[in-house]
């Protein structure tokens, strides 16, 4: 179950091509090291995670991931195309759904649409957003303005905001830590759904341990100080995946096991 | 005083609370706005009816209605107060105008710009700090002693409270509302009329709204120093008749004209800013 970074290249799970492949990542702030030569790379309609204390830099590496922020060395390559900025075909969400209030729901899905191609494609992009609507479970609050929407409903829709453009990736930056944890717990499932029904791949930046096992096929361990990938585990509990397997005495074993790697190394 | 909860427990039975505001809360809006109106007015006639105040410091209230209906006829038939009253309207209006312009064009070089914020706003500040009413001679010896000068005054007074809030609603978008906005592409521009800008709508009319008080203070300033024409120089003149009646009736009049302005920017806000009706601070009605 344990692999270090630098064998991940060779995926045992690797059988299908990758799509984002990162490689001698690093990135400092002046002295400060904040990621320290990192590798990884993931194939398509995977599912990965990245797990570890804050300060670990995760939250560095997932903003130089989707362009907005270059990094001191290395490369981040995307579809055979070098991440050189923002790209469409990468898709972010974060921790607030950052809904524009003046928008309805359906609005600001296409915002996106808007911002890159016009106002008269966003207005083509109208059904698809209904579409994504239904798929989130929201065909009736098209017309919804946000403060009429419950916190999960509003991640629902910013979801949908990130599913239009099609990205070949998603970046999730600890989407739903905001929510309560019945929502979250619903929404994760939801994801996985999404997903699924996307073959979307993802990646997941998160606090949480069960939640990033329920949802990856892999996860990064990281370190800090400085940043970098200290283990990757394989998940092979079985799709789909279910609340009940929270319960099973493998999710236990593989929560322990991370929790007891974020504990060697003195965080949390 | 009984406030609070009141308990009406009896054995056996459901609990039942029954929450009461104080009783000045519990009377309604538009008899306590004539209580209280019925309170000053009998206060003021009691200082004047017992000679306590000099009837040329303050006039009775009978004295001052009388005034105020010889002036609103005034009005009406379009005399001299009404030429005076439209005279500070176009002060006010065009005055308010070049403050908006000018006031949110700086604003917009302060909050989008290192520029703006490095070079220009310790100047606005300290511009600000000054009394602004003191460059009143100045505007006049300039601009003379018709409308141009108490307009230059108003648009002086009221420009910067226009800067600052709109510098300050450009600021307001979030960090993840910026990530947002940088993730989809977006330029510069995009950014600042789609996100920053309209994010900083309620910062904005903040400052319309002071702004709309300041004016108002500017041209009537201005009315007063440079002579002429216009509310502020009827009021001097009747205020050196000891005419205190009239004095007291211009100010009425002149109360309109604020209030007009201001609910027109109140209105403009709840139609703009459809979605924070929540914080609409000073809002009437």
């Amino acid at each position: 179950m344990t692999a270090m970074a630098a064998e991940v290249e060779q995926d045992p799970a690797g059988e299908t091509r990758p799509v984002y492949e990162i490689s001698g990542l690093t990135k400092r702030y002046g002295d400060f090291l904040a990621l320290s030569d990192v590798d990884l790379s993931l194939g398509k309609g995977e599912f990965a995670s990245v797990i570890g204390s804050s300060g670990c830099g995760k939250s560095t590496l997932l903003k130089i991931m989707a362009g907005l922020m270059p990094p001191s060395a290395g490369r981040v390559v995307l579809d055979d195309r070098p991440v050189l900025g923002p790209r469409a075909d990468i898709g972010m969400m974060f921790q607030q759904a950052t809904l524009l209030p003046w928008k309805t729901a359906i609005e600001n899905i296409v915002m996106p649409i808007s911002i890159r191609e016009g106002r008269s494609a966003a207005k083509k992009a109208l059904p698809r957003a209904q579409e994504l609507l239904e798929l989130v479970g929201l065909e009736a609050a098209g017309n919804k303005y946000p403060d009429e929407l419950s916190g999960g409903m509003a991640q629902r829709v910013a979801i949908c905001r990130m599913m239009i453009s099609e990205p070949a990736v998603l970046l999730l930056d600890e989407p739903f830590s905001a929510l309560d944890e019945l929502t979250r717990d619903f929404l994760n499932i939801e994801l996985q759904r999404i997903c699924e029904a996307r073959d979307a791949t993802a990646f997941l930046v998160t606090h949480s341990i069960p939640e990033a096992v329920i949802l990856s096929d892999r996860i990064f361990v990281m370190q800090a100080n400085p940043g970098r990938v200290g283990e990757v585990i394989d998940i092979d509990l079985p799709r789909p995946r279910s609340l009940d397997m929270v319960n099973t005495q493998k999710f236990g074993e593989i929560v322990s096991h991370i929790r007891g790697r974020l504990d060697k190394e003195g965080f949390l | 005083m009984p406030t609070g909860f009141q308990s009406q427990q009896t054995p056996g039975e459901d609990t039942v609370w029954i929450e009461q505001d104080p009783w000045i809360d519990r009377v309604p809006r538009s008899v306590a706005m004539v209580a209280l109106f019925v309170l000053i007015v009998g206060l003021w006639w009691g200082a004047t009816a017992s000679g306590l105040v000099s009837p040329i410091i303050l006039p009775t209230p009978a004295e001052t209605w009388e005034d105020i209906v010889f002036v609103g006829a005034n009005i009406l038939s379009a005399g001299y107060v009404l030429e005076a009253l439209w005279t500070t309207t176009r002060t006010v209006l065009y005055g308010y105008a070049i403050a908006a312009g000018i006031g949110f064009s700086l604003g917009v070089l302060v909050g989008e710009t290192k520029f703006g914020e490095r070079a220009v706003m310790p100047y606005l500040v300290a511009i600000d700090t000054m009394p602004k009413v003191a460059f009143a001679p100045l505007f006049i010896a300039w601009l003379g002693f018709g409308i141009a000068s108490k307009v230059a005054l108003a648009a002086f007074i009221a420009t910067f409270p226009i800067v600052v809030s709109t510098a300050a609603g450009l600021y307001a978008a979030s960090e993840n509302e910026r990530m947002l906005f940088k993730s989809i592409g977006a330029t510069r521009m995009q950014t600042l009329v789609r996100l920053k800008l309209p994010t900083g709508l309620p910062y904005l009319f903040t400052g319309l709204k002071i702004a709309a008080v300041g004016v108002m203070a500017g041209a009537i300033t201005g009315e007063f120093l440079g002579g002429g024409e216009g509310m502020g120089a009827l009021i001097r003149v009747s205020a050196s008749q000891l005419d205190t009646p009239r004095v007291f009736s211009l100010i009425i009049y002149l109360s309109f004209l604020g209030l007009a302005m201001y609910l027109f920017v109140v209105w403009l806000q709840r139609r703009l800013v459809f979605w924070n009706r929540g914080d609409v601070p000073g809002a009437i009605g």
